[in-house]
């Protein structure tokens, strides 16, 4: 069975906070702004501590890319029960335009040098919604995998996934080494207790840069402009259908 | 709120008054209100201010049986300054102040029965000033129970206290609430250390002094435990300082029936006794468990039942759960049916916090009010058993659920409130109820407050001495009366 299962967490502003963009339009504002674990990560580490409560797999490592802070990120998945972390250095301009395609090169470049063979992801980030980073992994690593899943069973070496599709459920069995992408539905995480946040602080974080793994972090996308959703309009009474009919015809839409 | 429902029953139903209908309740020079409504606009703007009829009636009801009661306009302050601000106008104008954070009271405490302003404070809704390692935390009104929960979920700590709605913290601290977890816990009374309130004329002070936020004190008047359960009638709470907990390293539940109420009850006072610190202990009773196995499809055996949960370290809750397991099993208590992990949890408990609606379902069409009486401990079986002989004599559905390990529990009275008779007899039910918890020295309302069905109760329950007090501190602090009038006094 996997002996090693590293999970990717990424460090995203809390899904309560009220996004503003910025006056210049481009990006949002993240300076005092709360951040937390993206929801579908905590998702991903619940199940591989899960695995690992299960005895199924030896080590759980969490994973995540970006500047000082994202330590903190680690460190609540460390206390949700992974046993060490990677804090993979990268800031400034290099953190601003990085993308799944860089983030699956740098996965696929640990996922070997620390001979895992489960990478647990979250389906995708609140914040950019890109819903790649599992699956350029996967291709990158020629390994199979099993993504939006719901449920994930070992079976030998191999592992059952139930994914959700639009038109329901897709059960598959992919060979080990995978990759999963956790769906909402997978698991509900736990809550960090005190003990556990006391324990974290004495478990590890290594430190890597991206070129100490080979990995070119130049992005091909270039960000134009960011803005907000058009605001609502207040809607308008009529009173009898010739009104409506009337305001159509003045809007042109009729 | 059973006068309520018998007038209306009565009435079948009368249609909601209009504003211009309440307006007539209270003496107005004409055109004061659209002077103050200018006067508003200008402090919080046009889209602080609202005129319209569905958001009146959205600020003018609750999740209780009393009917709806719209205030002449909604106001949505953006900070305690406009609060201060739109206050003095209500001061200058004489207008009633409606404070209304969730509108999930059960006591009819937000309905403006003399027309007047809508205080809804839910556009102040920032988490302010965590101190994770001081155990406790700032918030304005608009945060919610499960909003607050959810924004500590990385710290491991927690604010325990879980009514059944996902109330407004301020709201809470204003109905002085309680939940599941009171015997544990505490209360809204344990756990508020500061507020800050906004008075009838606008002046704005910290109860407990600006930003303080001790543990313990001594110093002055318990001003923060006044203004706790005040209800709205002496001043607006805008921001709360609450304790918080750590996250239980372990939490176990388990579900245990009974051959009689008087097993489980004992069983109940017992346990608490011997000093386990249970979590939860959970009451529901035949009808109640009949109710939620048909509502959830599930199949718990239909006779009494705790429900009960344990917090604490995997070594603590094997000792807590041996010794409770020996106690069940001495009353007669069958074997637990248990949950560990996360979700059979919730599931378990899905069952109990459902049984607002599994008691509804039972007589589909017809509404349910819940009685909220408590009493001390050694009084609770005899209350019980009492009060299950009523409702069986009177042809009453009243399923009961509760949180004994406080002495407190609710029946939920399903009845048609269309049927004159029926809403008579759970009046008289209620009131008999009522007196039958004062006369064991203990309380008509527990944990919902007293809004506006229970006055007459409260009377009982203090006395004319108290009740002078109380008269004479709401004189002082609201000699306009303009703080939510007619509520508690």
């Amino acid at each position: 069975m996997a002996a090693r299962v590293l999970v990717g967490v990424k460090r995203v502003i809390d899904y309560a906070v009220k996004i503003r963009v910025k006056p210049d339009n481009t990006g949002v504002v993240t300076d005092g702004v709360k951040h937390s674990m993206n929801p579908f990560c905590e998702i991903a580490v619940e199940e591989a501590v899960r695995l690992k409560e299960k005895k199924l797999v030896k080590e759980v490592v969490a994973v995540s890319c970006g500047p000082q802070q994202v330590q903190e990120t680690i460190r609540t998945a460390l206390a949700m029960g992974a046993d060490r972390g990677i804090h993979v250095e990268v800031s400034g301009k290099d953190y601003d335009s990085l993308g799944p395609l860089q983030v699956s090169k740098i996965l696929a470049a640990l996922a070997k040098k620390e001979e895992a063979s489960l990478i647990i992801l979250g389906k995708q980030a609140i914040d950019d919604d890109c819903n790649q980073t599992g699956q350029m992994t996967a291709a990158l690593l020629d390994w199979p995998q099993g993504t939006f899943a719901s449920e994930v069973a070992v079976e030998g070496d191999k592992l059952k996934v139930i994914r959700e599709v639009d038109g329901g459920l897709e059960t598959i069995k992919i060979n080990l080494p995978a990759v999963v992408t956790a769906d909402l539905r997978l698991n509900t995480p736990r809550y960090a207790t005190l003990p556990n946040i006391m324990k974290a602080k004495k478990k590890k974080i290594t430190n890597v840069k991206p070129g100490d793994l080979g990995v070119d972090l130049t992005s091909r996308l270039e960000v134009l402009r960011v803005d907000e959703p058009p605001q609502r309009q207040a809607g308008v009474k009529v009173e009898t259908v010739e009104d409506l009919v009337g305001k159509l015809k003045e809007a042109g839409r009729i | 709120m059973a006068c309520a429902l018998v007038r209306s029953a009565l009435r079948r139903k009368p249609p909601l008054q209009p504003a211009g209908a309440d307006r007539r309740r209270y003496s107005l020079r004409s055109g004061t209100l659209e002077r103050a409504i200018a006067a508003f606009r200008s402090v919080s703007g046009d889209e602080g201010v609202s005129l319209g009829e569905a958001v009146r009636e959205q600020h003018g009801r609750d999740e209780s049986v009393h009917k709806c009661r719209p205030p002449d306009v909604v106001v949505f302050p953006r900070c305690v300054e406009e609060v201060s601000a739109l206050a003095k106008i209500c001061h200058q104008y004489q207008l009633p102040i409606i404070p209304f954070g969730t509108g999930t009271g059960l006591e009819g405490g937000v309905g403006a029965l003399k027309g007047g302003v809508c205080f809804s404070l839910r556009n102040m809704d920032e988490v302010l000033d965590l101190h994770q390692e001081d155990f406790d935390v700032t918030v304005e009104p608009g945060v919610t129970r499960k909003a607050l929960n959810s924004y500590l979920r990385g710290t491991g700590l927690w604010f325990p206290i879980d009514p059944g709605a996902d109330a407004s913290l301020c709201g809470m601290a204003a109905t002085s609430a309680s939940g599941t977890n009171a015997v544990r816990y505490g209360t809204m009374r344990e756990n508020v250390l500061n507020l800050e309130v906004v008075l009838a004329d606008g002046s704005v002070f910290h109860t407990a002094g600006r930003g303080r936020r001790p543990r313990k004190t001594s110093a002055g008047y318990n001003l923060t435990n006044l203004f706790v359960g005040s209800e709205g009638t002496l001043g607006i709470l805008t921001k709360a300082t609450l304790r918080l907990y750590g996250i239980p390293e372990s939490m176990v539940s388990a579900v245990c029936s009974f051959p009689s109420v008087q097993a489980a009850v004992d069983s109940t006072v017992q346990i608490l006794q011997t000093g386990v610190p249970i979590a939860r202990i959970e009451f529901l009773d035949d009808v109640m468990i009949g109710a939620c196995n048909r509502f959830n499809s599930l199949s718990y055996p239909v006779t009494p039942t705790l429900f009960l949960e344990f917090h604490g370290s995997s070594k603590s809750l094997e000792e807590q759960v041996s010794i409770t397991e020996e106690i069940t099993r001495e009353n007669g208590g069958g074997d637990f049916a248990w949950a560990e992990d996360e979700e059979m949890r919730a599931r378990l408990w899905k069952a109990r916090h459902d049984a607002w609606y599994a008691a509804q379902a039972l007589r589909p069409g017809c509404k349910a009010y819940s009685t909220d009486v408590c009493v001390p401990l050694s009084c609770l079986p005899q209350i019980i058993v009492e009060t299950k002989e009523d409702l069986m004599r009177n042809h009453l559905t009243g399923p009961i659920a509760g949180h004994v390990g406080d002495g407190n529990f609710h029946c939920i009275m399903v009845l048609d409130p269309d049927d004159p008779d029926e809403v008579q007899r759970v009046h008289e039910f209620t009131e008999r109820l009522a007196r039958r918890a004062l006369a064991m020295d203990g309380t008509c309302t527990g944990e919902h407050g007293v809004g506006l069905g229970k006055r007459t109760l409260l009377r009982e329950e203090l006395g004319p001495q108290a009740m002078e007090v109380m008269q004479r501190l709401k004189a002082t602090l609201d000699p306009k009366n303009l703080m939510n009038p007619g509520k508690v006094l």
